[in-house]
Parts: C-alpha cells; sequence; structure tokens
C-alpha cells in the first residue's frame, strides 16, 4: 500500500512542475484523504494530522469523543463583558487546532471597537505564536461570512476564526450550514466568536458559552495565575454536553482542569457567618461578600 | 481680467487679458463667470483620461494643451490623418474647441497648433514648417516675444536665421532650448501623466458592450493574452489595473495587486470578478463600453522554484493568493499581519502591516520570548484609545478596590501592581505625556483587566485620572 502511495504522489508532483501550484492544493489534499481514507490509519492523514485534537482537558475529551474535530464548525457564545475571556478560550482551541500553520482571524470593525483589537504581546503571553496570525477586518457580518467561506477553502490554513459581534440576521442556518460544507471540504476547522449573541439552530459540531471563572484562591503576593474559564459545552453533535472549569497552561499550551472542589464554585476566603444571628441574616451577608 | 471668452466676444474686439471694466466699457451687456482653474484642470484631466485610448503616454501642457506621444500607434487608427480627424472630431462632438497638430517634436507640435491647426509635419520638415509662423506661436514668455519683435525678428525663421550665442545672450538658453525643439533640431521628452505600463492587453468594440457577462469574458480573454506575453519573458503581474472607456468619455480604472507575481490568467480574472463584485459604486456601463483595457503596471521576474511535495512552500502560496483574493474585495489595508516593535509602549508594541506586502517578513518576525511558569503580563485585547474609568480606591494613592466601565460596576477581588511604564522621552511627541502606572486586577467575577493612572502624584499631577487600557483572557 505504501508503494502504491508513492507512486500516486510523484505523479502528481511532475503536474507540479508543470502548472502552477494553487490549482493542485486542494487535488493534492483530496488524494491524499482519499488514501487516508483507503489505508484507514491515522499516518496518512497528510499535513492535516488526525482529524479530532485533544483540548488536554480529559473529562472535555472523553466528552468530545477524542476531542474537537477538525474539518467542522465550533461555536463559542459568551456576554459582551467577557468577550477578551472568550477570546482567550478560542486562542486557545485554535492553537491546539492549527498547531504552526497560519491562522486567519476575521473580525468584523465593530467587535474592534468594542471590545479593543487583537493585541499579540497578550498572545504571546499565552505562549502562543503571533508570526501565524493573518488579520482581516471586515467591514460588516456579511463580509465576514464571505471570506470566512472563501478562507476555509484554502487548506493552507490551519483554523478560521470569524469574530461576530452582537445578533445579526446574517448568521443563521444556511450561513453555518454553508461553512460546515466549507470546513468538511477542506479539513480547515472553523471556529465562530460570538459576543454578545443569544445561541440560535446552527450546524455547529460544538457549541460552547464561555465565562470568565475567578482564580483559584493563592497566598496575597503571588496575584493571579493562568487564565480560567468556566467552560460549557451546550451542544456537542457526537456526545454529550457538560460543564468545566478549565485553565489555559500557557508552558504547555493545552487546557488543565482547574476546578477546585464543585464545578462552578470555588472556596473563596470570605467572612464567617456570626453563629449567634439567624439564618436570613447569614445569607444576606455571605451575598454581599461573594 | 479676462481670462477666456467666446467667438462672439472676440468679434466685439475684446480679448484676454483685457480689465473687466474696459470690457464692460465696449460692451456693457456681456456675461462674465468667474474663472475655476481647479475645474479646468479636472476637465484638462478626465480629456487626458479619455486620451488614454489612442495612447498610453499622454502628457498635459497646462493650461489648455495635452501632448500625445503617437510614435507607433498611428497606424492603429487608420494612419497619422486619420487619426488626428478621430480625435479632433470625437472633441468637438463633445464640445470643446480643439486646435491640433502633429509633428516630429513636441514643442512644434504645439507651435502649430497655434497658428496653423491640422497641420501634419512630416519627419525632418518641422524647422520648413514653423519657419513663416510668426514668433508668438512659440509659446513663450510675453517679455521674449515683445522683445524679438522689437528687434526686428517677426518670424521662427527669422529667429532662427541668426546665431544661436546671440540669442541666447539676449534671451536665455531656455529660449534657445523651445525654438531649437520647435525646429526639430532638438527634442524633449514629454512626462506623461502615468508610468507606461509593462505590458498592455486591450480590445475595441465597434458596438459598446454593456453587460456584465460581456465585460467579464472579455476581462479573462485580455487576461489571456497579457499572460502569454508575459510568459515569453518570464514575468508575472505584481499589479493590473483595468481601464474602461465609455462612449460618453468618462474612464474608470480599477486595479488589484498581487503578493506574488501572478503567471496564470485564471487568477487575475478570479481578482477582477471580486474586485468587481466589492465595489462600493459598481462599474456603471452609461451608453456601454468601447475600449477595455487590461494593463501589468508592475511586473516581476518569475522565480520557476522546484516545488517540493509536502514542502510549505506550496502552503504559503496557498495563503498568499488567499490573500491577494480577499485583499481584492475589501482592499489591502484591512488584511494585516503584525511585527514587533521596539518599544515598551503597550499600544506601540505591535505594528499592523498589509499582509500582501509583508506576509513572508512577518512569518520570521522575531517577538519578545514570555517568561516560563509566568502568568499573562500584557491584555489579549487592548483598546486603541484607552477608556476613562471612575475608581473607587480605599487610600487616595493606593491601588484599585472598585470601579466603573461602560456604566457597568466592577469591584476588584485580586489586584497587582503597580507596574511604572514611563513615555518615551526622547521621543519629540512623547514629552508632555506622564508616566503611567498599570495594575493587573481581577473582579469578583473573574473578568480580568489592565488599569492604569496617569501621572506621578505632586510631580506631574495633582489628582490622578484613571484608564481602562486592556482585557486579558
Amino acid at each position: 500500500m505504501e508503494r502504491a502511495r508513492s507512486v500516486f504522489l510523484r505523479d502528481e508532483e511532475i503536474g507540479l512542475r508543470e502548472d502552477h501550484v494553487s490549482q493542485h492544493g486542494s487535488t493534492l489534499a483530496r488524494l491524499r484523504r482519499d488514501i487516508g481514507r483507503l489505508e484507514g490509519d491515522a499516518l496518512s492523514f497528510g499535513k492535516e494530522g488526525p482529524p479530532r485534537v485533544t483540548l488536554g482537558h480529559d473529562e472535555a475529551d472523553a466528552t468530545l469523543q477524542g476531542g474537537l474535530l477538525r474539518g467542522a464548525l465550533h461555536e463559542v457564545f459568551t456576554s459582551g463583558a467577557q468577550a477578551a475571556t472568550a477570546t482567550g478560550f478560542i486562542a486557545g482551541l485554535v492553537s491546539r487546532i492549527a498547531a504552526h500553520r497560519p491562522l486567519m482571524w476575521i473580525r468584523q470593525d465593530f467587535s474592534e471597537r468594542e471590545n479593543g483589537q487583537l493585541a499579540m504581546s497578550g498572545w504571546c503571553e499565552l505562549g502562543l505564536d503571533p508570526r501565524a496570525v493573518v488579520t482581516v477586518r471586515a467591514p460588516d457580518v456579511e463580509a465576514a461570512l464571505q471570506i470566512t467561506a472563501d478562507a476555509l477553502a484554502c487548506d493552507a490554513l490551519g483554523a478560521v476564526v470569524t469574530e461576530i459581534w452582537g445578533e445579526s440576521r446574517h448568521v443563521d442556518l444556511v450561513a453555518s450550514r454553508k461553512l460546515t460544507l466549507a470546513a468538511r471540504g477542506s479539513g480547515v476547522a472553523s471556529l465562530m466568536l460570538r459576543i454578545a449573541a443569544a445561541p440560535s439552530p446552527s450546524t455547529a459540531e460544538t457549541r460552547w458559552v464561555v465565562r470568565a471563572a475567578r482564580s483559584p484562591p493563592r497566598s496575597s503576593w503571588q496575584g493571579w495565575g493562568a487564565p480560567v474559564f468556566d467552560a460549557q459545552l451546550v451542544r456537542n453533535r457526537h456526545g454529550q454536553t457538560g460543564q468545566w472549569i478549565m485553565e489555559w497552561n500557557c508552558d504547555e499550551c493545552l487546557f488543565r482542569d482547574a476546578s477546585f472542589g464543585g464545578p462552578a464554585t470555588h472556596p473563596q476566603p470570605m467572612a464567617a457567618a456570626p453563629a449567634d444571628r439567624s439564618h436570613q441574616a447569614a445569607v444576606t451577608l455571605q451575598r454581599r461578600a461573594g | 481680467m479676462i481670462s477666456a471668452l467666446n467667438d462672439a466676444a472676440t468679434r466685439l474686439g475684446l480679448e484676454p487679458g483685457l480689465p473687466l471694466a474696459n470690457a464692460r466699457a465696449i460692451c456693457p451687456d456681456i456675461a462674465v463667470f468667474d474663472a475655476d482653474d481647479a475645474a479646468d484642470a479636472k476637465t484638462l484631466n478626465d480629456i487626458a483620461d479619455w486620451c488614454d485610448r489612442f495612447t498610453p503616454l499622454v502628457a498635459l501642457d497646462a493650461p489648455h494643451g495635452l501632448l500625445l506621444d503617437i510614435s507607433g500607434c498611428a497606424h492603429l487608427f487608420g494612419g497619422e490623418v486619420a487619426m488626428l480627424k478621430t480625435i479632433c472630431d470625437a472633441l468637438r462632438r463633445q464640445g470643446f474647441v480643439v486646435s491640433a497638430a502633429i509633428a516630429g517634436t513636441a514643442a512644434c507640435a504645439r507651435t502649430l497648433t497655434r497658428a496653423k491647426p491640422g497641420c501634419i509635419v512630416a519627419e525632418g520638415q518641422e524647422a520648413a514648417a514653423v519657419a513663416a509662423l510668426p514668433v508668438f506661436t512659440l509659446g513663450a514668455d510675453d517679455a521674449i516675444t515683445r522683445g524679438l519683435r522689437r528687434a526686428g525678428l517677426k518670424t521662427i525663421g527669422d529667429v532662427a536665421a541668426r546665431g544661436r550665442h546671440e540669442i541666447a545672450a539676449r534671451f536665455g538658453a531656455d529660449f534657445v532650448a523651445l525654438l531649437e525643439q520647435a525646429l526639430g533640431v532638438r527634442d524633449a521628452p514629454i512626462s506623461p501623466r502615468k508610468p507606461l505600463p509593462d505590458y498592455i492587453a486591450e480590445r475595441r468594440f465597434a458596438d459598446p458592450v454593456a453587460t456584465d457577462a460581456v465585460i467579464a469574458a472579455t476581462l479573462s480573454r485580455l487576461a489571456q493574452t497579457l499572460i502569454a506575453s508575459m510568459n515569453r519573458d518570464g514575468k508575472g503581474a505584481r499589479r493590473l489595473e483595468a481601464s474602461f472607456f465609455r462612449t460618453d468619455g468618462a474612464v474608470r480604472v480599477i486595479g488589484v495587486e498581487t503578493s506574488l507575481p501572478v503567471t496564470r490568467g485564471e487568477i487575475i480574472d478570479r481578482l477582477f470578478r471580486e474586485r468587481l463584485d466589492a465595489l462600493a459604486d459598481p462599474l456603471d456601463p452609461g451608453f456601454g463600453f468601447d475600449l477595455i483595457r487590461l494593463a501589468a503596471s508592475r511586473t516581476d521576474d518569475v522565480v520557476a522554484a522546484q516545488r517540493d511535495l509536502d514542502a510549505h512552500v506550496h502552503d504559503s502560496d496557498e495563503v498568499a493568493a488567499l490573500i491577494d483574493r480577499i485583499a481584492a474585495r475589501i482592499g489591502g489595508n484591512r488584511i494585516v499581519v503584525h511585527l514587533p516593535q521596539d518599544t515598551h509602549i503597550p499600544e506601540r508594541a505591535m505594528l499592523a502591516v498589509p499582509a500582501q506586502h509583508r506576509f513572508a517578513a512577518a512569518t520570521v518576525a522575531a517577538w519578545p520570548v514570555r517568561a516560563e511558569a509566568e502568568p499573562p503580563l500584557r491584555p489579549l485585547r487592548l483598546f486603541a484609545q484607552p477608556e476613562p474609568v471612575e475608581v473607587l480606591a480605599d487610600f487616595p494613592h493606593g491601588p484599585p478596590a472598585a470601579f466603573r466601565w461602560r456604566r457597568a460596576f466592577h469591584r476588584l477581588a485580586l489586584i497587582e501592581g503597580p507596574e511604572r511604564i514611563a513615555m518615551e522621552w526622547w521621543r519629540l511627541g512623547d514629552r508632555d505625556d506622564l508616566t503611567r502606572d498599570y495594575f493587573r486586577a481581577e473582579d469578583f467575577d473573574g473578568a480580568r483587566f489592565w488599569l492604569y493612572r496617569e501621572g506621578i502624584h505632586r510631580r506631574e499631577v495633582v489628582s490622578f485620572r484613571w484608564f481602562l487600557h486592556g482585557l486579558f483572557a
């Protein structure tokens, strides 16, 4: 089988020299995929690597049945106030998926005004590589979606992120279907960052709702640690949903479990409820503290 | 002062340069309009655009003239006589008064238009053609013209008969140069408005075309022609311009740029389709286009590199092609890569540059390395303009305890800082900027902020102002 494959590729190489390259990019990828399907082993997925990418968080990976699927659409929703947190979460996801291949971040102009631009110094601080990032400032949602669909057709990219602020009638079932098909065709992951929007029907493979989680308690001189996310998987086409507190490990570039005790609450140092007060009074005091 | 007038006014004996009061005295009911030099210049430019259909070398001869270098293209229009007639007729139909001439040098042709419009001078006959013309037709300064007349030199032939050094001593070397050019002894190149494109392909239509399908088909055929001629020289196009000449004289030029030299017609085709689709003001064919031209205004040598199969050269080629397509649609400045800058001022640490030109540079840029095992010290999202916030502190010059941003109140659970960032005093513009003390803060929801207070207490400011500069993940 291995021999047959090399013969295949040599023919292709001759074609490449004579003709222009970009037309053959897709042909090459298709051939590779065909061979991969025939051989059925992980080695022959070519440059795209295996179809699923682990996040590093064991429980989440188990729920996702081995990790996040390439060549599919993934959505991340967040409230307007927590845009940066979701940006960090999605940055972690794409760096897992894209490895070291170029990454296209398509952003609507309005989102830049509302949430600030992507700062590459911060990107470095997360342990990610800013050299691979190409940023596109799309004038509006329609253009952003159109460019995303275009970019997804290019299998040289590692991943495409589309950042859209607010609700838009352009982001509907048809649009998500288009992106899903494009992503499936090329094997490039499409990630959609929806800031200040409510989930609507779509053909996404997974859908996440991300909020910031409190830093784990440390000694006061230590300040804070790595970014911590409260990631809720609200849709998973091929498995169950779940909710985890994840920490992005900037050194190893993967997500780690960061739940200390319960899934959504942290033990925070707070004033002890006075023993001599009524139960009601103690509750209000705790609320104010937390 | 009268700057221009019509035939009726000329018949009354008025002439340019006459004070308006005198003109009114001659004819009390003349209609007067203010001269508008800007509009005149624009009209001349528009006519020059229109003239691009005859030759790519069109030069402005302000204020009222155009010079067309028609070397080698007269035969395309049926010879010089027919070409001159075509140009003059077309301009007259549009309502202009034209006087034109063809000669071996620009100065000679210009001289002829002033006295013998429509004259075509054969090669080497320039001196004979202008000899009998009065000296003012040379278009030299009034003082020179007057001087020549006073010296009894009434025609160009008279002047030419004198020794050059005599003329130069009295009227200057510039006038001698002008004279020799008019006589065809010496030639000066015209300076065309646009650089001559390296490769041109064009198509004329007997019947104007207006439908998108025909325009697209024409463009792709022109692209094939262009590519074929570039291929012969081993060149590829970096910038392409499509010019659409409308029947009513309007010309629309649409350009696309590429990051790698293009050697395939399909790519050109696709780029133009993207560009035309995305035009804010769509191509308006009006009554149709009678000429469509495709020009490669910048070309590069194509390096036929050996492509390895799994090489990443191939990948970056594809990404470059994608970047070109997106740039054609939304503009090259909207698709950017980032370069590190050697500065500690946060908002200047990153430079966004067009991906089309600097993609290769960005992939090898050296970014500062982060410290191992440190939490992020710089925010992931940075505001271009730091946003003012109201801060509550536990004690006057202490770290913030809570702040209000965009009407939301954030109580802070964790705070780190200050990290002092001083402005770059060696830069001229930064002298007056204040030192900033940055704090990293986390509120009770877990959201993380990068706040700073401006100024050093008592040394720079009396009371602090606080800003939110960025958001951490």
